[in-house]
This record gives structure tokens, C-alpha cells and sequence, in this order.
């Protein structure tokens, strides 16, 4: 089957999120869309797959215009949608969640599960998904959500596939298993388009590829003759630098230490399961895994924010086990928290207001029970300036920048003191391509000022690029630790510990 | 943490949160063990008489005779439990554990209340499953908008409207017109809800009081102006039991379940009902995705929207039919409130019933249990005064939801509204 979208315009309000695209998708052929965070590449798909209507444009599949009202028509017409984040019910079967909105019935308007059972290892068993039909989706690993995911789109017979971000939550090697199950989706014919920001996956994958800039497509080609230098460019609009330039670290005396830290979560699990590490001065430790292993909790205990059951930390010297988060911040300690919206800022409030956060109460600010808003102003101004921060007000609210700014704008707030550890969890996430490099060399120059600087970080490249040292997470614990001078880690091993091979070894350093 | 010869795993497990809710339990257990012991102790020789059958019944039990060292080997019970979990720390069986815990309990209340007298135990099990017929059908009410993340704190409205409309319309126009225009009005109510948070957006706690108080103005305000002036607008006829034959012949069983009017029928069907359509029809399993993720749902064509609408309207319905109970199967006339709460009580049997059907009726069988106690031992001459005997059923209800309800799980989207992108 094959759709071609013909000058598709959308537009939300004043913003141009798609400016006339155009776009073929072929059966048997994997079509690689590339475009940074909010370049309108969901946008374009939600269209494709009936969410959202055009503004201008039309959508042919098979040579025919179609216009789609609501997802339903689409997923009739055979477009199949595997969103980023995951449409599964948690509390429902493999089974249930596959059938939802198309159940086969018996009497009485029952569900005929044991047909729907039938068709599920049907299906499984042509594309070798090996989903357990009767499992609960809470209690299966990514991974396989993500194949309940296709599964879902292939039992209603879609004949597009269209996979956005599939490989954000995987580890490399379920990104090689997930490979694999796309090349035999191509072999039988399907179309696939496969949405990403990351260049080297294009190139591996696909067989064409479009890249989106600013909702406009901005090039087309074959990726045999491609480079990611090619491709960067075409999506960022100017040449970029992958390498972070960065001498060999001089590591000094530890700047935190954690002793067997072991935190529970309310029902009483281990979130964090007797985990010793340390960052020191003027190195960057980099903490890989893949989501939901615990680096998130890591942040947590060393930030104060959660209570650790049992266990030591050590801030230069200072055992801060159970440091109020004040206290600690005051101690010298910088928090980049990994979501921004939820705990980075307040998106209500002013930048200014945002800048002083973390110091509002601080003499400089403060005088009594009043703020000092001239003063903080003054500040939120300046930190802008530094920082790369692009508003034409400190006065507009928090929400009116854009991601990469607002992010800046954390990072401003953090590191404009004087700091001891810099903790960035996820810093450059829903970033783009040029506030990512600048937070990159920030976090560089606070290492060389001699801070220790700990990055929690879901894409390994990031991990890889800026530590001189890393730590893998898994299930709750360190299961692996590699030097990374001069990027010699490697990256395989370090993804075969993030999948728990490594349990029980010890540290490969 | 500076006590370095406790190992880790020692201090963690004396930590976890299960085990700390063991420690507790086993307490009240034994706890419960010395009140049993002390309070409800029995003279010795003095025995409990618990009559089974009437005169007039079809077949003929004898008098279940219960001799008061029975409380002994209750307070025997209840310790070995409460010990039991502080050695063990037996988190698995904690629930269970309390839950038969108190089941002694009131076994040995009742023996102790009734020694040396004799008491009808089948009258007040029939009395109890009409007491839980408000309470289950409210509960069910919960069910199902709950079940598509629709919070319904205007149960308690609905509950007093059905039962307002019930003895109006049935007092001008005949029981059954009557029951029909109860389910209706409940059912605009339950619209009225959905219209207010589904497409409003409205919170849905302030929506449901907002309701509650609407209707308790309204109807109290009526019931006082009008009713008290013109009395044929408030003397509906009341449906009467209806025996199904053989099975009501059955002791105890039979007066309980089969010698019983409509509403307990109803609200016996209308769970198993609710049970089948919610877990083994496609529209139920669309409707608990609707519950516990909108947005899946939406991305695979089904109508959040609608959805709602539809079980938040049916969910209204069936809390006006439980309504109706209180006037056309019960006393036949309206009273200001006289719901009085039996909507709330719905909604914390719907949780401790984990929002299933039949959890939310068993559940609303032992708050009626426990309210049929209170008024039976209320003429039993107890020492107790019959406030506190009030009291018990709501602190037996504390009990068990803060031992249960961390392990009960709302559906996840339950008070959130939904918007489409």
C-alpha cells in the first residue's frame, strides 16, 4: 500500500506546526522521518493516522484522496499508529489491550476471548513477537509493551506502520531485537515509517529518509549516501559539532559518596538496593540504565528529596544522610531535575521569578519578609545573558519559553552560584540540537572549575559523550562501573549491563 | 544507622511498610483478644439461644444454643492471631487475619449480648440484607462511573432523589409508575453530573456536592411546604415481599434471600448484571480502558466522551431504583434526608468492594449487618448504651478499610478529566 501526503499544512493557532509537506510512503519500505523535539513530526503522523484533521493539503493512499474523521478511520483505512508513549491499559491483558475497540463477539455480546487468544498467536507467531497473550501489561518489560504495541497495529491489519520514537525507552540490544522485527515487517510488505532523532538509527534502518525542520521538510535522500553529518545539518540548519570538547579529566578528592544507600518505595519494595558510588571533584560521572531502574530514585536520595531507609552519604565530608534539601543545597549541591515542567520551574511564574527559587530567601533578595523583585530582576536578566536564555522579558511567565530555553533557564538558576556537585538528571531532554551542546559545554566548564558533576541520562549517547566515568543501573542497583577516558568504554558491554546481564559480576573497570 | 552489627537486610525488613502494617494488626488482634476476654466475658453457666426458625415456618430447626465459654475460645482465636502476626510478621495473611478477627468479634458480641435470653438470628439476617440493599445499589452506583474515571460523590443526591420521586410520582400514579419515574430522575441526575464534568470540566468532588445539596434542599424544602399540606401527594403504595416458592422454605436462607420484595431482587440481579457486562462484554472492557487509560482508548476509536456519558447517566439510574427503596419499598413516604448518608456508605463499599460489583455487595452486606445488629441489640437491654452501639459498625468500617485499602487500586484516570488533543 502505498500514501502520499500532498502539501499538508497545520497550524495550531498562530503556529505553523506543519508548512506544506510533502511525503510518499511505499509498501516493503522503511521511510525514516528525522526531525528534532517539536520540529512537527507527531504532528504530521497524527494527521496521517486520523487524530488530528489538515488545515490545507490532501492524503492519497493507493492514488485515491481519503479524509479521515478521528483515529477509527484511520486505523480502517490501514494506517497503525505505536506511539511514543505507549496506549496500553496497565491493568489489562496482553490480549485484552490487542482487542480493545475491534473485540471479537460470542453470545450475549461476550468477548470471545478465546478466539481473540487464537488471533493474537496467530499473529505472533508470523512475526516471531513471542508476546505472552495472557500476561498483564504492568508486569512485562518495555520492550515487550512495545511489541503489544505492533501487535496491536498489526491485528487490525494495518498496513502502514508508523513507529514514533521507538527506540527512546530500548536498550541497544532490544533496539537490535526491535531491528529485526521491523526488517521482517518490510519483507512482508508493510510500510513503515520510522520517526527518531537519532541519526545513526536512519542510517542502519531505513531506506529513505525525510527530515523536518521547523515543520518544512527540509531534505530527502537515500541514507547509503548519507552521512550523520549530512543529516545533522539538514535538521538543525547549520553544521554541528558531536563531539563535546573536553580535556582529560584531573579528579580530585570525592566530592559525594554514597554508602549502601538503600531507599524503599510506600509499598515497602526496594527502589534502591544498597548502592555505593561517588563522584569526584572535577570529574563527570555518568549514570546509565534504562528508565525506571532507579536512576531516578539515585537523584532523589542524593537531593534529599526522598528518605533513605538505611545507609550513608557523604557530601564533602559532611555526612548529609538525612540534610534537609535546603541544607544541602546550601552546602554547595546543584539539582537539574530530569522533568522540568513537574519540578524544574513553576511555568505560571515569571523567569525572574523562576531565577531566584532555589535563593529567594537569601539577603541578597530578601530584606525581612519582602522581596527585593528590582534586585531579582537585575539578576533574571543577567543570568539570561550568560546563559543563552532568549526571552524579551524576564517578565513573561516561565511557560512562554521555549523548551530549550526553559531549560537553560534551570540550568542558569542552578549553576550560578557557587557549587560543589552538579547533578543533572536528564538535562537535555525535549532539548534542542543548539541549547543541547551549550548545556553540554556548561556542564563541562563546572568540571573543569573543579565541581563533581553527576549526569542521569536515558540516552547512552549523552552518558557516553560527556563522563569520564560510568555507572550502570539496574533494577534498584550498580551493577557495573567503566572508565571512560577518552570515550573507551564500550558502548555494547555497557548495554548488555543495562540489561541486567552483568547481575552479580561486579564492576568491569 | 550507626549500628553497624544489624546487617542491612535485618534493618530493611524490620523497615518495610508491609511488615510495620503486620506489627499494627497484630496489635488490634490482641488487643481485640482482651476486650473479648474482659468486656464480653460471660457468667459461667449462662447460655446464648439463637432461634433459627418461627412457628409458622415449613420446616422446623431447633434453637442454636450457644454455652458462654464460647467467648473463651474467641478470646483464645483473636490472641493467636495478634501473635501470630507480630512473630511472623505475616504480611500475605494480614488481610485475611484481620477479617476473620473481626468476624470472631462479633460472634462473641453477639453471645455476650444475647446470654441468658433468647434472640431471632433469621429475623435479623432478613433485616440486615434489607439494610444493604440501599447501601449495594449506591455502591454499584459508584461502580459504574468510577469505572470510567467519573469520581460520584452525588450518589447521597441521587439516592434521595430516587427516593423523592419515588413517593411523589408513586403516591399520584401507582407503585410501578412510580419506580420508573425514580429511575429517571436519577438518571437526569446522572447526567446532570456527566454534562458538568465531562464537558465542563468541573471537579468532579465539587459537582457531586453541589448535586447533594441541590437535592436535599429541594426535596427538604418540598417534603415540608407541601407535603405537610397535602398528605395524598406522599402516601405511595409499598411493593410487598414477594415469596418465591420452594426456595423460601429453605431455613435461615429462605426469609434472608427468597421471601423479599423487589428492590433486593433488584439489586441481587442488577449486581451479577453489572459483574457480566463490566468484565466478559466488549462495551464493558471498553469502558474500564475509558477508566484506566482515556487516551488509549480514544486512539483506538472509542468515544471517551460517550463513554462517560452513558454509564455516568446509567450509574444515576441505578442509585434512583436504590433510592426508591427507602419510599416504595420500605415505609411508602418521604422524609427530609432520609437517605442520611447511605450514598456515602455506597461509595466506601464500592472501595472496599474495589470497585467490582460483587466486592461493592458483599461489602454493603456488612455495613447492613452491622446496622441490623445495632438496632436488634438496641432492644436486647445491653449495658451498652445504643449510641455506642451505633458507633461500631462505622469503627468496624475503619478498621477494615485502613487494613485493606492499600492493597485496593482506583482505576488509574478515576477524577481526572479527559481532553482530547
Amino acid at each position: 500500500m502505498d500514501v502520499e501526503l500532498r502539501g499538508i499544512t497545520k497550524r495550531f493557532g498562530s503556529v505553523v506546526a506543519n508548512d506544506n509537506v510533502n511525503l510518499t510512503i511505499r509498501g516493503g519500505e522503511v521511510l525514516g522521518l528525522l526531525g528534532e523535539n517539536g520540529a512537527g513530526k507527531s504532528t504530521l503522523m497524527n494527521m496521517l493516522s486520523g487524530l488530528y484533521a489538515p488545515d490545507e493539503g490532501e492524503i492519497l493512499i493507493d492514488g485515491k484522496q481519503v479524509a479521515f474523521d478521528g483515529p477509527s478511520d484511520g486505523i480502517e483505512a490501514g494506517i497503525g499508529m505505536v506511539h511514543q508513549h505507549f496506549m496500553l491499559v496497565p491493568v489489562f491483558t496482553v490480549a485484552e489491550n490487542v482487542v480493545l475497540g475491534v473485540e471479537p463477539t460470542g453470545q450475549l455480546g461476550s468477548i470471545d476471548m478465546k478466539r481473540a487468544r487464537r488471533q493474537v498467536a496467530e499473529i505472533n507467531e508470523k512475526y516471531g513477537l513471542h508476546v505472552p497473550p495472557d500476561a498483564l501489561i504492568e508486569d512485562l518489560p518495555v520492550g515487550i509493551q512495545q511489541r503489544v504495541e505492533i501487535l496491536k497495529v498489526l491485528f487490525r491489519s494495518a498496513d502502514v506502520l508508523i513507529l514514533d520514537e521507538p527506540t527512546a525507552v530500548l536498550t541497544p540490544q532490544e533496539v537490535r531485537e526491535f531491528f529485526g522485527i521491523v526488517s521482517m515487517l518490510k519483507e512482508a510488505g508493510k510500510a513503515i515509517v520510522f520517526i527518531t532523532h537519532k541519526l545513526h538509527e536512519i542510517l542502519e534502518i531505513s531506506d529513505r529518509v525525510s527530515v523536518l525542520r521547523q515543520g518544512r521538510i527540509t531534505g530527502e535522500g537515500d541514507p547509503k549516501s548519507l552521512t550523520e553529518a549530512d543529516l545533522a545539518e539538514m535538521m538543525v540548519g547549520r553544521p554541528v559539532s558531536f563531539t563535546v570538547d573536553k580535556t582529560v579529566a584531573d579528579p580530585g578528592r570525592p566530592m559525594i559518596e554514597m554508602d549502601k544507600v538503600t531507599m524503599l518505595d510506600e509499598t515497602g519494595e526496594k527502589v534502591l538496593d544498597r548502592v555505593s558510588m561517588s563522584v569526584r571533584a572535577g570529574e563527570v560521572v555518568g549514570v546509565a540504565g534504562v528508565q525506571g531502574n532507579g536512576q531516578t530514585e539515585l537523584v532523589e536520595a542524593l537531593s534529599g528529596i526522598e528518605k533513605i531507609a538505611s545507609g550513608k552519604i557523604i557530601f564533602d565530608g559532611e555526612d548529609i544522610s538525612h540534610a534537609t534539601v535546603r541544607e544541602r543545597h546550601s552546602l554547595g549541591m546543584a539539582h537539574i531535575p530530569e522533568d522540568r515542567h513537574k519540578s524544574g520551574m513553576v511555568e505560571s511564574f515569571t523567569i525572574a521569578e523562576n531565577m531566584v527559587l532555589n535563593n529567594y530567601y537569601a539577603p541578597e533578595y530578601s530584606k525581612g519578609w519582602a522581596i527585593d523583585w528590582q534586585k531579582v530582576a537585575e539578576t533574571a536578566a543577567r543570568f539570561c545573558i550568560d546563559f543563552d536564555v532568549r526571552t524579551p522579558s524576564v517578565f513573561l511567565p516561565g511557560r512562554s519559553l521555549s523548551g530549550g530555553n526553559q531549560q537553560k533557564m534551570v540550568v542558569a538558576r542552578e549553576l550560578e552560584r557557587e557549587t560543589k556537585l552538579v547533578i543533572a538528571s536528564q538535562p537535555t531532554r525535549g532539548v534542542d540540537v543548539g541549547s543541547i551542546e551549550y548545556i553540554h559545554e556548561r556542564l563541562i566548564a563546572s568540571r573543569d572549575e573543579g565541581d563533581g558533576v553527576l549526569i542521569v541520562s536515558s540516552e547512552l549517547d549523552e552518558i557516553m559523550g560527556l563522563s569520564d566515568r560510568i555507572y550502570v543501573m539496574y533494577d534498584g542497583r550498580i551493577v557495573a562501573e567503566f572508565d571512560n577516558t577518552g570515550g573507551k568504554a564500550d558502548r555494547n558491554t555497557i548495554g548488555l549491563a543495562m540489561a541486567g546481564a552483568h547481575e552479580g559480576e561486579g564492576a568491569a573497570a | 544507622m550507626t549500628d553497624v552489627t544489624t546487617t542491612p537486610t535485618q534493618a530493611e525488613k524490620l523497615d518495610s511498610a508491609a511488615n510495620r502494617k503486620a506489627r499494627v494488626m497484630g496489635g488490634i488482634l490482641i488487643a481485640l483478644a482482651l476486650l473479648v476476654l474482659f468486656a464480653l466475658d460471660v457468667v459461667p453457666g449462662q447460655s446464648a439461644t439463637f432461634r433459627l426458625t418461627t412457628a409458622r415456618d415449613a420446616i422446623q430447626l431447633p434453637n442454636l444454643v450457644v454455652p458462654g465459654a464460647f467467648n473463651m475460645v474467641c478470646a483464645a482465636i483473636l490472641a493467636f492471631l495478634g501473635v501470630r502476626q507480630f512473630l511472623e510478621g505475616g504480611a500475605r495473611w494480614t488481610s485475611l487475619s484481620l477479617g476473620f478477627g473481626l468476624l470472631v468479634l462479633v460472634l462473641a458480641f453477639l453471645v455476650w449480648a444475647t446470654a441468658g435470653t433468647a434472640f431471632n438470628l433469621t429475623s435479623m439476617l432478613k433485616a440486615a440484607v434489607l439494610a444493604s440493599v440501599p447501601i449495594a445499589l449506591g455502591g454499584l452506583a459508584g461502580v459504574m462511573s468510577e469505572r470510567v474515571a467519573v469520581v460520584n460523590i452525588a450518589i447521597e443526591g441521587m439516592l434521595l432523589a430516587g427516593a423523592f420521586a419515588g413517593a411523589l410520582i408513586g403516591s399520584l400514579l401507582g407503585g410501578w409508575i412510580g419506580l420508573v419515574g425514580a429511575i429517571l430522575v436519577g438518571g437526569c441526575f446522572g447526567l446532570l453530573l456527566a454534562t458538568l464534568v465531562v464537558t465542563f470540566r468541573m471537579d468532579q468532588i465539587i459537582a457531586g456536592v453541589v448535586i447533594n445539596l441541590f437535592v436535599l434542599g429541594v426535596t427538604s424544602y418540598v417534603s415540608s411546604q407541601v407535603f405537610s399540606e397535602y398528605r395524598h401527594l406522599n402516601n405511595a403504595k409499598v411493593f410487598r415481599a414477594w415469596e418465591i416458592p420452594i426456595l423460601s422454605d429453605i431455613p435461615v436462607l429462605g426469609p434472608m434471600l427468597f421471601n423479599q420484595n423487589l428492590f433486593v431482587y433488584g439489586a441481587f440481579i442488577l449486581v451479577g448484571v453489572a459483574t457480566y457486562y463490566l468484565f466478559h462484554t466488549k462495551n464493558g472492557l471498553r469502558a474500564r480502558a475509558v477508566g484506566e487509560h482515556p487516551r488509549a482508548a480514544d486512539t483506538l476509536g472509542i468515544d471517551v466522551y460517550i463513554t462517560r456519558y452513558v454509564h455516568v447517566t446509567v450509574a444515576g439510574m441505578v442509585a434512583g431504583f436504590g433510592g426508591a427503596f427507602f419510599t416504595l419499598g420500605n415505609v411508602g413516604r418521604f422524609e427530609e434526608n432520609m437517605t442520611n448518608g447511605r450514598g456515602y456508605i455506597g461509595l466506601a463499599a464500592m472501595i472496599f468492594g474495589r470497585w467490582h460489583p460483587v466486592g461493592a455487595l458483599s461489602a454493603a452486606l456488612i455495613f447492613g449487618f452491622a446496622d441490623s445488629i445495632q438496632q436488634k441489640l438496641a432492644l436486647l437491654n445491653t449495658p451498652i448504651p445504643s449510641e455506642f452501639l451505633a458507633m461500631a459498625p462505622y469503627i468496624a468500617t475503619i478498621i477494615v478499610v485502613a487494613g485493606l485499602v492499600g492493597r485496593s487500586r482506583p482505576p488509574a484516570a478515576d477524577g481526572k478529566p479527559y481532553v482530547k488533543e
